[in-house]
């Protein structure tokens, strides 16, 4: 087995006749000298965090420590108790989720960096979302975090995912993309289509600037996680529809990272621009931050 | 560089809200615990820069303390750490400061207690990794990811010779300095094993070598 895999290239090169997840965690066995039911089980870890997390973050409207946010997942909840969401029942706990994974978060619940703590919500939402919505079993979950962490591994290699490197198109828009590759795993697709929905919707996600109000992971955090948990779906379905990214999934993410470069320091985590120095955003920082 | 793994990228599992501000904050003060390694009496947390501005929200207050208390970065305490039992050990304050030659989330922990006054100086480096910088006066670099060997001895030639030397497993990374030549001069040697109480021993023996500590690395 090839050590290190470090472009989508070499994945799909070595992904012959298997898929991203089996060569993924032979690989990830054989380097940290461990069995594949070891590694498997290291990953289902995460797995349970992640659902506990969303349990969690359901039942509690308790605010951040700035009182910032906090109770917007409770307000979607009702929200569908009342009018069932125009895109169906998966669309509700997507975003639910989203909500509580986030919301749990900020008020200093436990939580998984995935791959930030500022963007661990979309990641779960998609995938504990549709496991119950289609009955995936557990061993399916776990091939699809693999599947979503071997993305993120070889984007990483090229950018640091922090906002404060390359701004929010590498952290929430990365858990985007691996989301899109998860449930593209998920639902059976295959090498190509796997690779194709990450692209898709990181390539659609370039540009996207971090810009923290107060400094703080909340706004425009919070609300982001949901959003580009749908996003996510959106690119596996068009994926799955054999739809590919004209722009090869290696050289996507050769423009995320020379995008990184050229975004200003001033959108890059210093809440110095952007949402962050807005008139009421200079409003909320006086009252914070004092 | 280092290629990070699958499990880099799905984890830690941690309390939030920020990998930062409030996981790194935790895993500093887990090392502050190690190189003290001895009863705190009191402690100032000194915060600079972001971690000054935006400590606070992101809890990364409540994160030094509950590290120096030895707790897990996904320990539910953290949270409530200020009302808790856990935290009546030892007195503690926090100092805010703002000075531009510093990282942008740098810690200084002055700290108190049986082995006399220490001050460790670190910093939250990004996505949860942390890099202690200072002890005392010395310059050091340590990540938590190694067990690493910290000596302070006079500046004489050899002297990495003989450390080496007894020690028997595969040094990661050396990084030493020094007051000015012939003065004391501080080294830390990241290990991928560990070493046992022989080895100390042994350290502890050497000529002209006046003190060994022995930082276990972060669980990860
Ligand atoms: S806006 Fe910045 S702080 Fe917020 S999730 Fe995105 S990268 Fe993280």
């Amino acid at each position: 087995m090839e050590k290190t895999i470090s472009t989508f290239e070499e994945l799909k090169n070595i992904c012959n006749g298997i898929t991203v997840y089996e060569a993924a965690q032979l690989r990830e066995a054989e380097l940290s000298e461990i069995s594949v039911a070891e590694f498997r089980s290291k990953v289902k870890k995460s797995l349970d965090a992640m659902k506990e997390a969303i349990k969690n973050g359901l039942k509690s409207h308790e605010m951040s420590i700035s009182g910032m946010c906090g109770d917007d997942c409770e307000r979607l909840q009702k929200r569908f108790l009342r009018h069932h969401a125009l895109l169906g029942r998966l669309f509700e706990k997507i975003t639910t989720y989203a909500l509580a994974t986030i919301e749990e978060n900020l008020r200093m619940g436990k939580i998984v960096a995935c791959p930030t703590a500022g963007s661990c919500a979309i990641v779960p939402s998609v995938l504990v979302g549709v496991s119950e919505e289609l009955k995936i079993s557990e061993e399916d979950q776990i091939n699809a975090l693999i599947t979503a962490g071997e993305v993120g591994r070889i984007i990483s290699n090229k950018v640091a995912l922090a906002g404060a490197v390359a701004g929010c198109q590498a952290e929430c828009g990365v858990a985007s993309a691996m989301s899109a590759a998860a449930l593209t795993q998920m639902l059976g697709g295959s090498v190509d289509e796997i690779l194709n929905a990450m692209a898709l919707a990181m390539k659609n996600l370039l540009g996207l600037t971090c810009d923290p109000v107060c400094g703080l992971v909340e706004i425009p955090c919070v609300k982001r996680n949901p959003f580009l948990a749908i996003h996510a779906v959106t690119a596996s379905e068009l994926a799955l529809a054999g739809i590919k990214s004209k722009i090869p999934p290696d050289e996507v993410i050769d423009a995320l990272e020379q995008t990184g470069k050229l975004m200003s320091p001033l959108l890059k985590e210093s809440s110095q621009g952007g949402l962050a120095k807005t008139k009421t955003a200079l409003e909320l920082e006086k009252e914070f931050l004092q | 560089m280092k290629q990070s793994t699958i499990i880099d990228i799905i984890s830690p599992i941690m309390a939030g809200p920020s990998s930062s501000h409030t996981a790194g904050a935790i895993r500093l003060g887990l090392m502050a615990k190690n190189i003290y390694n001895g009863k705190i009496k009191s402690v100032t947390f000194r915060l600079y820069n972001s971690f000054a501005l935006t400590g606070k929200g992101h809890g990364t207050d409540k994160g030094l303390l509950a590290g120096l208390l030895g707790l897990a970065v996904d320990d539910s305490r953290i949270k409530n750490i200020f009302n808790s039992d856990i935290a009546k050990q030892f007195d503690y304050n926090y100092e805010y400061a703002q000075d531009f030659n510093r990282h942008p989330n740098a810690v200084d922990f002055t700290i108190d207690g049986e082995n006399g006054r220490m001050i460790i100086s670190g910093e939250s480096v990004g996505a949860g990794e942390i890099a202690i910088r200072k002890i005392n006066d010395f310059t050091v670099k340590l990540t938590g990811k190694y067990n690493t060997l910290l000596l302070i001895y006079k500046d004489v030639p050899n002297m990495i010779a003989r450390v080496t030397n007894a020690i028997h497993i595969n040094i990661a990374s050396l990084n030493c300095d020094r007051y000015a030549k012939g003065e004391e001069a501080s080294m830390s040697i990241c290990l991928d094993g560990s070493v046992d109480d022989k080895v100390l021993d042994f350290l502890k023996n050497i000529k002209n070598v006046y003190f060994v500590s022995y930082i276990k690395k972060l669980e990860s």
